[in-house]
């Protein structure tokens, strides 16, 4: 075995070597410029040189197949996007991307689906760094940014109430009215708030993922962000006063319970009443 | 209920139980089977039974009582308001009021089901099918009476009574129309117009922060609505409150979108209605008004989640699925001195579900 892998390798080492060496130099100079040119040093990630290196390698191998090597983005034959590129996308947007599981994409579809990571923590900081040095763009949040609990305790009230009138201009059109999610055209959907991390939360409506509008700081500010996560936190606190919430998808699966459940149990609790006869025997002879 | 003995009950089929005219070609073409012999309940037979079904009845209602006074302990036990008890994550006073109430109303169905079932008396009961019509006697009669009526009465005779009658019966309308005249007036020119004027400022909804052009990026949704909602007089009264700003938020929310400006595809005219690839479009959808936002920023396009028609923002809010019938209406935008987004007039056509005197 041993034998056979270093004669493969001897094999392939020999004819390309050279136009490797010289490919691996050129995209380093150009990644090392990229990083080091003053316009583009826009993250304290993208600063760390040793990181946006290790993040390189690894986006070469896991991500650079559907973005282009130096994340520039794929275009197919028709025009239309294999995978987006990746310059200005910002720190942000890998980290809620990877570490959600999102990306890398098991398979080319309409949306990317949450699944278990693929990188740990500290590989998607390198590759959270080797994008954020393409181009300037939104760098990963702080958590006084996003953690409702740094909102001090007397305006925490206040904040969750400012939240909820947000939450509800904003995002109940596809996340439904708790935060449950719903569905989109074509197979897409809007995924659940619900046990999302504030992080992640935050950076969604940073960055805009997917088919997600961008909600950018300037226009929805840091500590209104705060309030919906804030407010999105409390309702998931918050008891089933009412009772069952049934998923709270709504009148769809309420009125699914109620005719399956509710008018079915009714309807045959009364024909198993009448299924069963009180009549004996008995009487015939007596 | 009433019910005969077996033996004098008429069986089906006889020849005296079809009161009907038209006789059949074959006077009973299959034989009458008759009844089933009488199978009595071992509660009929069996005296343990018996007492046993009224035991087992009895519980049934106690059991109903107990919950009853349950349903009101609970009433006064569990807390409710701004702290309330829980119960497996569930409002405890709701989740017992419930089940108290319920199994107590339940209790009484079932305790009756087995009173009927088991212990009331048991026979089997034939009732003849009869002629819908009243007989002819009956009919007779009844005619008979209404003319005696309106001979008694005298209302052809004494036309004076009559048509005061008429008069007072038509006057109770207006009572009526009185006390239903805010359905009205008609709305006017209401339909046609919002509160969008030359060079108000479009602000974020709940915040009402005014925008600018740089703060907005490729695929940015914003919900918005005009600067007027958020002002005040000297005062400090806001200018537009209760139901005027009700009626005017329905047609004046509008949402602003950015796109990749090559996308866009302005229809004659329109080139000049966005600034840098931001669009502003009602919020309204034009099939029946409900408030739309769902936006997918890769496609550009606009569903409405209440009937799914589907809207292209990149090509002048034209319908693309759904039961809408005209394209969404766009507000014409621009920038003030201050270099904040501004309408640059009202809507050019009315917002919201059509109406047939639209356009005229």
């Amino acid at each position: 075995m041993r034998f056979l892998s270093t004669r493969l390798s001897a094999k392939r080492r020999s004819p390309l070597a050279g136009v490797v060496v010289l490919l691996m130099g050129l995209l380093f100079t150009g990644g090392a410029y990229a990083v080091l040119s003053p316009a583009s040093a826009t993250d304290d990630l993208a600063s760390d040189q040793a990181l946006v290196d290790q993040g390189r390698q690894l986006f070469l191998v896991g991500c650079a197949s559907c973005h282009g090597r130096n994340g520039e983005g794929v275009v197919t034959k028709d025009g239309t996007q294999y995978g987006p590129s990746l310059v200005g996308v910002g720190a942000a947007a890998v980290d809620f991307q990877v570490s959600t599981g999102r990306m890398p994409m098991a398979q080319p579809g309409v949306q990317a689906p949450r699944k278990n990571p693929v990188y740990n923590e500290e590989e998607t900081r390198a590759l959270a760094a080797y994008v954020a040095s393409l181009g300037p763009g939104p760098s990963i949040p702080t958590s006084e940014q996003y953690d409702p609990d740094a909102i001090p305790e007397g305006e925490r009230e206040e904040a969750i109430v400012r939240g909820g009138e947000f939450f509800r201009t904003n995002c109940t059109a596809c996340h439904n009215f708790n935060g449950s999610g719903g569905a989109l055209p074509g197979g897409k959907f809007a995924p659940t708030l619900i046990g999302v991390d504030e992080v992640h939360l935050y950076e969604a409506m940073l960055t805009g993922p997917q088919q997600m509008p961008v909600f950018s700081d300037d226009v929805l500010e840091p500590e209104e962000k705060r309030d919906i996560i804030a407010y999105l936190k409390s309702t998931e606190e918050a008891p089933n006063y009412g009772g069952f919430g049934l998923g709270s998808l709504g009148p769809v699966s309420e009125g699914l319970f109620a005719w399956i459940v509710g008018i079915g149990g009714l309807v045959g609790f009364a024909v198993w009443i009448a299924a069963h006869t009180t009549r004996s025997k008995k009487g015939s002879q007596a | 209920m009433s019910h005969e003995n077996d033996s004098t009950m008429p069986v089906p089929g006889n020849d005296d139980a079809a009161p009907h005219a038209g006789t059949p070609a074959v006077a009973d073409p299959i034989a009458n089977p008759g009844l089933p012999a009488h199978q009595p309940r071992p509660t009929d037979v069996d005296k343990a039974a018996e007492r046993r079904a009224e035991r087992q009845v009895a519980t049934m209602f106690g059991l109903s009582a107990l919950m009853a006074i349950l349903f009101c302990v609970a009433y006064f036990t569990f807390e409710i308001g701004e702290n309330p008890d829980t119960f497996l994550g569930l409002g405890a006073s709701n989740l017992a009021l419930g089940v108290s109430l319920g199994l107590a109303l339940m209790l009484i169905g079932i305790g009756a089901i087995q009173w009927a079932r088991k212990l009331m008396s048991d026979v089997e009961i034939v009732e003849m099918r009869h002629a819908i019509a009243s007989s002819e006697e009956d009919r007779k009669d009844t005619v008979a009476a209404l003319q005696q009526g309106a001979e008694d009465s005298g209302i052809a005779r004494r036309p004076l009574i009559r048509n005061s009658l008429i008069g007072a019966l038509a006057m109770l309308g207006l009572p009526a129309i009185v006390a239903l005249r805010d359905l009205g007036p008609l709305p006017g020119d209401a339909l046609e117009r919002t509160v969008w004027r030359p060079g108000m400022r479009i602000v974020n909804d709940v915040s009402g922060a005014p925008i600018r052009p740089d703060e907005v990026e490729i695929g940015q949704l914003i919900n918005a609505e005009p600067a007027v909602f958020f002002e005040t007089d000297p005062e400090g009264e806001p200018l537009v409150e209760g139901h005027e700003l009700q009626a005017e938020k329905a047609k004046a929310a509008v949402i602003v979108v950015r796109m990749q400006p090559r996308d866009i595809t302005p229809a004659a005219g329109r080139e000049n209605w966005g600034v840098e690839g931001i669009l502003c479009y009602s919020k309204i959808c034009t099939h029946v008004g409900c408030p739309i936002s769902l936006w997918e920023q890769q496609s550009h396009h606009l569903l409405c989640p209440c009937h799914q028609s589907t809207f292209d923002l990149a090509d002048n809010g034209k319908v693309i699925f759904g039961p809408a019938a005209r394209a969404l209406p766009q507000l014409p935008m621009g920038l003030d001195d201050e270099g904040y987004l501004v309408a640059l007039s009202d809507f050019t056509e009315p917002v919201g579900p059509s109406f047939w005197e639209r356009g005229e």
